[in-house]
C-alpha cells in the first residue's frame, strides 16, 4: 500500500511538472503584457516532439542517444526521494539529501557529455559554462540543505520535514539563510534569469540550450520533460523544507488530497514570484555568476554558522 | 538552551540579530552607491523594529522614542541626504569595480567566526541570547570596518562608518535593555552632525582631488612614486 502511495506521488510528480512550467509561462507572459499560451501548452509540445523523428548526427557515439533516457530516469528517481503530499513514504526512506544532489550531478554529467559528444562548439561551450555554474552551485546547495539537516539532526528528507512540523513555529535565523541560499541555487540550477535565459536561443548567452541544440524529436521531449521537473523538484524543495504545513502526515485520503491542494497552492505562489523576478531582473553577464554563486555560498555558510552560534545548545 | 525552549521575543531577536548581519555583508559586496545606501537604510529599518520590539516585550516606553528617533534618522533623513549628494555628484551610474569581491566576502565570514570566538569566554558566565546577539553586533562593526578598508568611494566609507554605529546601538539595545535617554540623544545627534560634516566634506575633496575616490589621495604626496 505505501509503496503503491510512492509510486503514485512520483507519478504525480512528473505528470504535474510541465504544467508548473506552463503556469510559469502564464504569469509572466501576463506580467510582461503578452498574450499567453494555454495551461497545457507545455504538454502539447512534448506531444508532438515524441511524434516527430528523432534527427541524430553521423559521429553521436552511444552516448548522445542514450544521455535523455538516462536524464530522465535519474530525474524521475529523484523525484521518488522528494515527498510531495506526504512524509513517511518508503522511497523517501530509502535515500537521503545528499543521495538527491547526486541525482541531479549524475543527470548533469550526462547531459555535459551529450553536449561535448557530438563534437559542435556551441555543445562544448554549454558543456563547459554548465559544469562552471555547478561546481560553484553545488556546495552553497550543500551548506543550505546541511543547516537543515543539522537542525533535524538526520540527512533523511522525510524525516527532517517531520522534524521540523512537529517543532510548530520556531523563528530560526538559520532558516533565513539557508532559504535564500537554496533560492539562489535554484534559480541557478534551473537555467533562470540572472544566470540563464531559458527562452533564448541567442548564441552567446545561452548555458543549457546551448547542450541540448543538436536534440530533437522524444529525445528533446525527454529533456525538456527532465529540466522542468528540476524546476519542480527544486520548487518542492524550497516550499516543504521551509514552509512544511499542510503535507499529509497519514495516509487517509482526507490527508492526502489536502496535501496535494496545499503543495499545489505553495507552488503557484513560488512560481508567481518567480515570474515577477524574472520580469524585474535583466540577466547578468557570464562572468558574474561566480559572484552570485559565492553570494549563494555565503548564504549558506551564514545559515550554518548561525545555526552553531545562535541556536545550538550549550 | 536550545532554541525552541526560547520564547518568542528571545527568537524574534535572534531572527533579527541575523537579519541584520546579512545585511551587513550585503552591504560589503554592493558596488553600486545607491543601493549600498538603500541597504544601509534597511539596516537601519531593522534595527527600528529590533528596537521597537524590545520596547514592547520589556515595557520600557522610552525605547519607543529611540526607535522613533532611529526611524526618522537612520532609515529617512542621512539616506535621503547621502542619496540627494551621489546624485548631485552625478556618481550614481558609476559602479565600483570591487577588487577580489570574494575573498572580502570569505574574509567577513571568518570576522564573523572571530567576533564569536572573542566573545566565547563570556558566553559561559552569562545568557545566552544576550551574548550571540553581542556577537552579533560586534561582526557588525567589524564588517563596516572591512566596508571602509575594501571600498574606494568616500561614500562608502561614511556608510560603513555608520554601520558602525549601528552596531554598537543594536548591541546597546539588546544587551543592556537600552541605554540611557541622555546618551542615546547624544549619539543621535552627533550622528546627525556627523552625516552633515561628511556632506560638507565630500564637496571639499571633490573640489580639491576632483573624485571621491579616496586611492586618488595618495597621489598627494610630495615625491612623485
Amino acid at each position: 500500500m505505501n509503496w503503491l502511495l510512492a509510486v503514485i506521488q512520483t507519478m504525480l510528480f512528473v505528470a504535474l511538472a510541465p504544467l508548473l512550467s506552463g503556469w510559469l509561462k502564464w504569469c509572466k507572459c501576463h506580467l510582461q503584457n503578452r498574450k499567453a499560451p494555454s495551461l497545457l501548452q507545455p504538454y502539447r509540445n512534448l506531444l508532438k516532439l515524441t511524434r516527430k523523428q528523432p534527427v541524430v548526427a553521423e559521429h553521436a557515439s552511444w552516448i548522445f542517444t542514450k544521455s535523455p533516457y538516462i536524464v530522465f530516469s535519474a530525474m524521475v528517481l529523484a523525484a521518488s526521494v522528494v515527498p510531495l503530499i506526504a512524509v513517511d513514504l518508503p522511497s523517501a526512506a530509502s535515500a537521503d539529501v545528499i543521495v538527491l544532489v547526486g541525482f541531479f550531478a549524475f543527470a548533469r554529467f550526462f547531459l555535459a557529455l551529450a553536449g561535448l559528444d557530438i563534437g559542435t562548439a556551441f555543445g562544448g561551450m554549454g558543456s563547459s559554462r554548465e559544469m562552471t555554474i555547478s561546481s560553484l552551485a553545488e556546495p552553497a546547495m550543500l551548506m543550505a540543505v546541511f543547516t537543515l539537516t543539522m537542525t533535524a539532526s538526520t540527512t533523511n528528507l522525510s524525516l527532517a520535514i517531520e522534524h521540523v512540523l512537529h517543532e510548530g513555529l520556531v523563528l530560526r535565523p538559520s532558516f533565513v539563510f539557508a532559504m535564500f541560499a537554496l533560492i539562489l541555487v535554484a534559480i541557478a540550477e534551473t537555467g533562470r534569469i540572472p544566470v540563464d535565459n531559458p527562452a533564448t536561443h541567442l548564441e552567446l548567452t545561452m548555458i543549457h540550450e546551448a547542450m541540448i541544440l543538436e536534440y530533437s524529436g522524444r529525445h528533446l521531449a525527454l529533456i525538456e520533460w527532465a529540466s522542468q521537473l528540476k524546476l519542480m523538484l527544486y520548487g518542492v524543495l524550497i516550499a516543504n523544507i521551509f514552509l512544511p504545513w499542510g503535507i499529509a502526515q497519514g495516509f487517509s485520503a482526507q490527508a492526502l488530497s489536502y496535501g496535494l491542494l496545499t503543495i499545489i497552492g505553495k507552488l503557484g505562489v513560488l512560481a508567481i514570484l518567480l515570474a515577477i523576478s524574472e520580469t524585474l531582473v535583466a540577466k547578468m553577464r557570464l562572468f558574474r555568476v561566480q559572484e552570485y554563486l559565492s553570494f549563494a555560498y555565503l548564504l549558506g555558510l551564514l545559515g550554518m554558522l548561525s545555526h552553531i552560534i545562535l541556536e545550538a545548545s550549550r | 538552551m536550545n532554541i525552541e525552549q526560547q520564547d518568542f521575543y528571545t527568537q524574534a531577536i535572534l531572527s533579527m540579530a541575523a537579519l541584520v548581519g546579512l545585511t551587513s555583508f550585503l552591504m560589503l559586496g554592493q558596488g553600486r552607491l545607491l543601493r549600498l545606501i538603500f541597504v544601509f537604510a534597511l539596516q537601519g529599518l531593522l534595527l527600528t523594529m529590533t528596537t521597537a520590539l524590545a520596547a514592547y516585550s520589556l515595557d520600557s516606553p522610552h525605547l519607543f522614542i529611540s526607535a522613533l528617533l532611529t526611524l526618522v534618522l537612520k532609515v529617512i533623513f542621512i539616506p535621503w541626504m547621502l542619496r540627494r549628494q551621489v546624485l548631485l555628484m552625478n556618481m550614481h551610474r558609476d559602479i565600483e569595480a570591487l577588487k577580489n569581491n570574494t575573498a572580502v566576502m570569505l574574509g567577513g565570514a571568518s570576522l564573523m567566526v572571530f567576533s564569536y570566538y572573542v566573545l566565547h569566554p563570556i558566553v559561559q558566565t552569562s545568557s545566552a541570547i544576550m551574548l550571540n546577539a553581542l556577537a552579533v553586533s560586534l561582526s557588525v562593526v567589524l564588517l563596516g570596518m572591512l566596508l571602509m578598508i575594501s571600498h574606494r568611494q568616500a561614500v562608502a566609507h561614511v556608510v560603513g562608518f555608520m554601520s558602525i554605529e549601528n552596531g554598537l546601538f543594536f548591541a546597546a539595545i539588546v544587551a543592556t535593555k537600552g541605554m540611557p535617554m541622555v546618551v542615546e540623544l547624544g549619539v543621535a545627534f552627533d550622528v546627525l552632525v556627523a552625516a552633515v560634516l561628511f556632506g560638507i566634506f565630500f564637496f571639499h575633496i571633490r573640489t580639491s582631488i576632483d573624485s571621491l575616490d579616496v586611492d586618488r589621495m595618495n597621489r598627494l604626496n610630495e615625491v612623485d612614486q
